[in-house]
């Protein structure tokens, strides 16, 4: 999308080009429409028994009805948590559950190795044992290391596979991995592709994130199917449902679900569209030197695509190309505090500097492509250059 | 074997490295970068198939430093 500051040194003073939808999608404008009613009306306690708080109640229930719609998932499987990782975490843990190791071993999360650092950090904070699945150099899970039976799955509390991958838009064989599962429940992380592309099957608790498809931020979505065994990891708290965890952002809340109401019934043509986009963005770049586009190019997030470029340090590249008024993402951390490369793409065997991810969105038009693609070859020699 | 010292180094100075001194040896031999750098790991292999030489493997150098090792091909 574009606004009207200027930035000294773009090809184009005046227009910014924001091409990070994957990290936050501006709000839609039936999100926009649902918060300013809601800000007014739905301000009280949804569990009081007053007539405010009875209101609040109807708009709170009103959203989840209208989320689990537009997601396929009946309404009392739906809880709203405080983000996205609030509702990873709760997922993931609340399927662990106590005392839920077999065997009279401790609990044991196996998860694919591209998980989003929440899913990574929730196993790892719960002290279960924890088991990587590799990926292919698209990032798509290996199945063949997720074999049934004992060298697998037995012995597994949770399985956690991501619906796509966040940060290369990969999609993973979700279906394929519930198929393998054996009574083992499956956490889906949707983060990253709920809205944009319909859920997957075969899970038992699955998370999702306002801010990613056009709802504000600060609303995650907590899926947990009937008849799971699902327990609260943290202190309980004494709201309407067992899921539920503090007062909800009922405004917010209505807000995404008006979003993602809107979003779905816009995604066949909004995905073909930025499909298109993508796909010649993947076109372009591959063709450049010595740069490397990475993830799946077909079975894919319709709307992400990166790239890694050789010799060039990636936050140099995300600082050059805002400088020029592109606002891009970067999975490269060669000057970042952690120094860690990036565990999706070492993972995959990417390249892990130099890389940039380009997520496109509702605003993002043809000619902000144009513009990037011009600015981008530039953007890479001189950071080049300067080694 | 000619060997590049980017153990102060992070990324991408190794693969910088690499690149500017893959020529120095001749078709068939064998460099490596000494590199403390995480990404190393990963980057080496990576720019050998985006490169066209051939990732031999890593070991460690005498202070335990990882080494990478690399067959310059073409």
């Amino acid at each position: 999308m574009s606004s009207t500051t200027t930035s000294e040194g773009s090809p184009e003073p005046g227009r910014r080009v924001y091409l990070d939808s994957a990290s936050g999608e501006a709000l839609h404008p039936a999100a926009r429409r649902a918060l300013e009613a809601a800000l007014d009306t739905a301000y009280a306690d949804p569990r009081r028994l007053h007539h405010a708080g009875r209101a609040a109640r109807l708009v709170l229930d009103n959203a989840r009805a209208a989320t689990a719609e537009a997601l396929g998932v009946r309404p009392d499987e739906v809880t709203f948590a405080s983000s996205g990782t609030d509702a990873v975490q709760r997922g993931l843990l609340g399927l662990l559950g106590p005392g839920r190791g077999s065997g009279g071993e401790g609990p044991l999360v196996v998860h694919s190795a591209v998980e989003h650092s929440a899913v990574l950090h929730a196993a790892e904070w719960s002290g279960a044992t924890t088991r990587s699945v590799g990926v292919d150099p698209a990032g798509r899970l290996r199945l063949d290391d997720l074999p049934p039976g004992a060298a697998g799955l037995a012995g597994a509390t949770v399985v956690a596979c991501q619906s796509a991958n966040h940060e290369v838009g990969t999609i993973q064989p979700v279906e394929s991995v519930a198929e393998r599962l054996d009574g083992v429940p499956l956490f889906v992380d949707a983060c990253a592709s709920a809205g944009r592309l319909p859920l997957p099957q075969g899970w038992s608790a699955l998370a999702a994130s306002a801010h990613k498809w056009g709802g504000p931020a600060g609303v995650g979505v907590l899926v947990v199917r009937r008849g799971t065994r699902w327990h609260d990891p943290f202190p309980p708290d004494e709201r309407a449902g067992e899921r539920e965890s503090g007062f909800e952002n009922v405004p917010a809340v209505l807000a995404a679900a008006a979003a993602l109401q809107a979003v779905v019934a816009e995604r066949a043509a909004e995905n073909a569209r930025t499909n298109a986009l993508v796909t010649r963005i993947r076109r372009v770049v591959g063709g450049l030197p010595d740069i490397d586009v990475v993830g799946d190019p077909v079975e894919r997030l319709p709307h992400v695509v990166t790239f890694s470029c050789l010799y060039v340090d990636g936050e140099a590249l995300v600082s050059e190309l805002d400088r020029l008024g592109f606002e891009v993402a970067s999975g490269s951390a060669c000057t970042s505090s952690t120094l860690e490369p990036s565990h999706v793409l070492a993972a995959m065997g990417a390249l892990t500097h130099g890389n940039v991810r380009v997520s496109v969105g509702r605003g993002t038009t043809d000619d902000d492509v144009t513009r990037f693609l011009e600015a981008l070859p530039g953007a890479v020699e001189r950071l080049r250059a300067r080694i | 074997m000619l060997q590049l010292d980017c153990r102060e180094m992070v990324c991408p100075a190794p693969i910088i490295e690499l690149a500017r001194h893959v020529r120095d040896v001749a078709v068939g031999d064998l460099i490596a970068v000494v590199a403390s750098d995480a990404a190393a790991r990963v980057d080496v292999p990576a720019w050998c198939r985006m490169t066209g030489h051939e990732y031999v493997g890593e070991d460690l150098a005498g202070d335990e430093v990882p080494r990478y090792v690399v067959r310059r091909v073409e």
